[in-house]
């Protein structure tokens, strides 16, 4: 019907305007390519909104520039930092971060970054300074700030202990344990844990290894530069909502965000997790 | 100057012009004088396409193209280090390459440069002047080597007037460069990185694909039922600014009056059919013209001449090759 209409509707209109055929079909063109214009600027644009409103936060790799825009403005989205991460922490977003499209990110519960590298290999790969090159050491990485986000879940305040494999045997998460591989990071499943209180965050503190590591006059890479000045996470006797003592994880100002503690919590939803809105410089 | 000015020109988006008879050199208003009797019979003319078919310098360059986008993924994915990183930024055996326009993006946005970034632009930079600039878009993207399949779909539906073409003014592409660069300075974000089918392909390839590659098939869907080619030739800012690259460079195709019978094919495979106008009869204003920036050199010109008339140069090296 409609293909019958347009046929008998075309000609007269096409009479009326009867000028110059060859003007006729250029303005048409021009008229093509400012709706071209308009249509891919404006998707392009349509981009600026996830970024800009923070509808996707996304812990950056370590060394990232702070201010997020500044992040986005000088990543270059090439994935040479994904490349070199032993434990392929670093992921690259996707269209729905908008501006944020290729750039890197964390998913700390699925891959926490555990330093595993030592010499920050992500920062090394980056052309570009979006992780800036001042860093050097673990201790000086900002990726965010851990939080006991639900102490009612967390086994130590219970006064629990944790049997078994961290986070059940499907799990995928990697580690360097040194005491089992110096050099290689290995499933968490592949170790069988039995502890009578549970401090698996503690344990998987990268902050605290090495500061543990100092202390017995082993400093990683026999580099004292890589001890870390302060503590990041310590298991502590606190008082809980109803007034009764419980042993507890605080974090310590020396947090650097890495996310290993949120990634071997094993309750569901993680008790403590990294905020990404924080970081030790802030707090 | 007056040629570079031309290319320059038709490149932002002029039509090419026609010379006037001063401009025709002495030798070649010979040969168009004499060409002027010539008529060329259409029948003949498809015979002689019939007996040349060849696809030697699309092979080539097929191959090339894929080889360069698997060392990217091989490199990641057997950890062998040759071709670290992507289209946009890499380290090839070590040494930084950065995408010239994904480089220009981060610099505005940024207003920061770092060591490392300017060395990479600066190597793929002469690189690039070497090779002919928009070599870049049809031996290396990987969207080019899509859209070319695109465009025989396309092609197809015209022939059967399934699809109607639809062109848009090629000034469009500078506007695009403009706005884009604007928008990296204005706004601090790489904005056109987010939609650029270069970047998002080669990274598909490498890490994976996700959502991006929707975006990707939908310009291709553009391409194939309203316009030809349409984000090469109209949009993509990474082709002007390797064309600006090749207005330096010495590699470039060459076109030679002598044997050309003006049949017009090379002009129907080319994707910036603008660069081939010496190719219309009586427009070359010497026996060889060169052939302006915006060629991607691709060789498709060359493949589909059957009297030799095109063919790849590297000014000043001529007797070498």
């Amino acid at each position: 019907m409609s293909e019958t209409d347009d046929s008998k509707k075309a000609p007269p209109s096409g009479g009326k305007k009867k000028g110059n055929p060859r003007k006729q079909k250029e303005r048409r063109r021009f008229l093509r390519s400012v709706g071209l214009t308009a249509g891919v600027v404006g998707f392009s644009l349509a981009g600026l909104l996830p970024a800009m409103q923070r509808w996707r936060p996304r812990l950056r790799p370590p060394g990232a520039l702070s201010a997020e825009q500044e992040f986005l403005a000088s990543c270059i989205k090439c994935g040479q930092c994904v490349q070199v991460c032993p434990v392929y922490a670093i992921k690259l977003a996707d269209l729905l971060d908008g501006a944020g499209n290729g750039a890197p990110y964390i998913d700390a519960r699925m891959q926490a970054c555990d330093f595993s590298c030592d010499g920050l290999q992500c920062v090394l790969a980056c052309p570009t300074g979006a992780l800036s090159h001042d860093t050097d050491f673990p201790h000086q990485v900002r990726i965010g700030y851990a939080e006991l986000d639900r102490p009612d879940l967390c086994l130590a305040r219970k006064g629990k202990g944790f049997q078994g494999k961290v986070r059940g045997p499907e799990f995928g998460g990697l580690f360097r344990y040194n005491e089992i591989d110096r050099w290689n990071p290995i499933p968490v499943r592949d170790r069988d844990f039995d502890l009578e209180l549970c401090d698996l965050c503690v344990r998987h503190c990268p902050i605290e290894i090495r500061i543990a590591q100092c202390e017995a006059g082993n400093p990683p890479s026999g580099d004292e530069n890589q001890c870390p000045p302060k503590h990041a996470l310590t298991i502590e006797e606190v008082e809980d909502a109803s007034g009764k003592m419980v042993m507890s994880p605080v974090v310590q100002e020396g947090c650097v965000g890495c996310g290993a503690c949120e990634m071997v919590c094993p309750t569901e939803p993680a008790s403590i997790i990294v905020d990404m809105t924080k970081s030790a410089d802030t707090v | 100057m007056k040629l570079f000015i031309e290319h320059l020109m038709q490149m932002l988006g002029r039509a090419p012009t026609r010379p006037s008879k001063e401009e025709i050199s002495d030798a070649a208003q010979k040969i168009h004088f004499y060409k002027k009797k010539e008529k060329l019979d259409i029948e003949e003319a498809k015979e002689m396409h019939r007996l040349h078919k060849s696809n030697k310098w699309r092979n080539r360059r097929w191959a090339t193209l894929l080889a360069v986008n698997l060392l990217f993924v091989v490199s990641y994915w057997l950890d062998i280090q040759m071709l670290e990183g992507a289209l946009t930024a890499s380290r090839f055996l070590g040494f930084h390459m950065a995408d010239l326009n994904s480089s220009l993006q981060v610099m505005l946005a940024f207003k920061q440069v770092l060591i490392n970034l300017l060395i990479g632009v600066v190597t793929v930079l002469i690189l690039w002047i070497l090779l002919g600039g928009r070599t870049f878009c049809s031996w290396v993207c990987p969207y080019h080597l899509v859209a070319e399949w695109a465009d025989m779909i396309h092609n197809k539906l015209v022939e059967k007037k399934i699809v109607k073409e639809h062109d848009f003014h090629r000034g469009v592409r500078a506007v695009f460069w403009l706005i884009f660069a604007l928008l990296a300075a204005v706004t601090g974000y790489t904005v056109f990185e987010t939609i650029s089918p270069t970047g998002i392909l080669s990274r598909a390839l490498i890490y994976g694909p996700g959502l991006a590659v929707a975006w990707v098939g939908a310009v291709l869907l553009f391409e194939i039922f309203y316009s030809r080619r349409a984000w090469c030739r109209y949009v993509c800012p990474i082709g002007l600014t390797y064309g600006f690259v090749g207005l330096f460079s010495p590699l470039r195709v060459v076109y030679d009056l002598n044997d050309c019978r003006h049949e017009g094919e090379c002009r129907k495979v080319c994707e910036v059919p603008h660069v081939l106008e010496p190719v219309i009869k009586g427009r070359a204003t010497d026996v060889t013209v060169p052939i302006g920036a915006d060629c991607t050199r691709c060789g498709l010109c060359i493949d589909a001449c059957p009297t030799s008339s095109l063919r790849f140069e590297f000014k000043g090296l001529n007797k070498f090759l």
